[in-house]
């Protein structure tokens, strides 16, 4: 089954199509909207602002939408959790895809923005996505800003930075990490082979 | 809380087909430890959290040989990858994302033309622009420098360029900060009093530098030992520590030295 990896033009691909190879997915970077038909999975990737990121993701928001109401497995991943809700302090005047209610905020001023580094996870509840990672294991994040759901049960895991910060988020077909599996070592690979697995039931 | 890094680094002679991995001392005397890719490899597999690539050749028509090494390096390797050396544009630097890098180190050209870091940060981001720093102790004190105490006496650091091989007159506190304020993400910071020695970290340009600005330091230059990580990062603010012989010549492997600090009570990535 083929993960579509969205190329909306915000940067290097080549990590996690290589990362889902390597797991024994069939990545294809798809760069059209109708390219997203029949395709088993869907990765959302993203690196740069907010508003940035939506205005070049609005042209695949019809197709997006439509695979997520076919049941779809749909992972996003750094903005790629961001744009799923709202809006965020980013980008005020941009509008998120909303599929989950709530906003994304900037971190606390009281550590070191962005958090870049290795930290580590608290799992929330359990989730396929997240099975073989236990508490504590760690995973590379990158960013300035932070989801916050309205309904709090949709988070999955969460890690320390001066505050509480959503790092995955879980909903029917939707999961999304604040973190970088690509980047995480053989942890980040295994969520991204529980991601090709879960395309094959 | 975020983790302390441990970072091999990897000096690239672009040389030969594929590269190989060298060694100097105090930016001297070259000694070969590997092929860039099979190294990289290997201490992902250690448990490094990031891996450095520098070339230091620096020049045009090695940029290839590098984008290929990154390449294959990124097909196995799945934690950040920086490259540096000789990157002086946007095109270039591009180049060298477009391969697989995560992050991208400049040094010479940023202090020739300061206004690249915010041309590479604007386009790729901060997280994305790391400033390499080699700074020397300088112990003829001068007004308008920042003086760090040492147990050699009060001394101010002076940047180096061109590998070490020629002095520019700036303070490297002072461009370390305004590098920051440029838009770098991350200072790579080196003795060159203590690369290559195996006498240990500089602590007090480390801390002095990890005081200054709001980004991690990654402390470079004379690590011989897990006890000098350790003595790093217990006395400085470093977010990491970067190492090259000690992981190249057998000494100790990354998963041991991780092992060491964490039972001293370093947060490190297991």
């Amino acid at each position: 089954m083929t993960i579509a990896i969205v190329d909306y033009g915000m940067g290097n691909l080549f990590s996690i199509y290589n990362a889902l190879d390597y797991v024994g997915g069939s990545p294809k970077i798809i760069n059209e909207p109708d390219e997203l038909a029949g395709v088993g999975g869907i990765v959302v990737p993203g690196v740069g602002a907010f508003g940035q990121c939506m205005d070049r993701l609005c042209r695949f928001e019809g197709a997006l939408n439509s695979a997520r109401d076919c049941g779809i497995p749909i992972f996003g991943i750094c903005i790629g959790l961001q744009v799923l809700f709202e809006g965020s302090e980013e980008s005020p005047a941009a509008r998120g895809l909303g599929w989950i209610r709530g906003n994304v905020v900037k971190l606390p001023t009281s550590v070191m923005v962005p958090q870049m580094g290795w930290n580590s996870l608290s799992i929330k509840r359990p989730v396929e996505m997240l099975q073989g990672i236990e508490e504590g294991d760690m995973f590379y994040f990158v960013h300035s800003y932070y989801a916050q759901p309205e309904d709090k049960s949709l988070i999955a895991a969460t890690t320390e930075h001066g505050v509480d910060v959503t790092a995955a988020v879980a909903r029917d077909n939707l999961f999304a990490t604040q973190f970088h599996p690509e980047k995480s070592g053989a942890k980040g690979l295994r969520i991204l082979e529980n991601f090709v697995r879960a395309l094959r039931c | 809380m975020l983790a302390r890094r441990i970072i091999p680094c990897l000096d690239c002679d672009l040389g030969v087909p594929g590269g190989r991995v060298v060694k100097g001392i105090e930016f001297k005397q070259i000694r070969y430890a590997g092929i860039p890719w099979e190294l990289a490899c290997q201490y992902y597999e250690d448990g490094a959290d990031e891996i450095v690539f520098l070339d230091i050749t620096a020049s045009h028509e090695r940029r290839e040989t590098m984008t290929g090494v990154i390449k294959k390096t990124s097909q196995s390797v799945f934690v950040p990858l920086a490259v540096g050396g000789g990157i002086n544009s946007v095109e270039q630097a591009r180049e060298v994302f477009n391969a697989g890098a995560d992050k991208i180190t400049v040094n010479t050209s940023a202090l020739k033309r300061p206004e690249l870091i915010s041309e590479i940060s604007d386009r790729y981001g901060n997280q994305a622009v790391v400033l390499a720093i080699d700074a020397k102790r300088r112990y003829v004190l001068e007004e308008g420098r920042h003086i760090v105490q040492t147990e050699q006496g009060p001394c101010w650091f002076e940047c180096s360029f061109y590998g070490g091989r020629q002095f520019t007159g700036i303070d490297a506190i002072a461009w370390a900060s305004k590098a920051v304020s440029l838009g770098a993400g991350e200072i790579l910071l080196t003795s060159m009093d203590r690369d290559g020695t195996y006498d240990g970290f500089d602590i007090p340009l480390t801390s002095a530098v990890a005081k200054k600005v709001r980004v991690p330091v990654i402390a470079s230059g004379g690590c011989a030992s897990p006890q000098h990580m350790l003595e790093v990062f217990k006395k400085t603010d470093a977010s990491a520590a970067l190492a090259a012989s000690i992981f190249h010549f057998g000494e100790w492997n990354v998963r041991n030295v991780k092992t060491y600090l964490k039972e001293r009570g370093v947060n490190v990535r297991i």
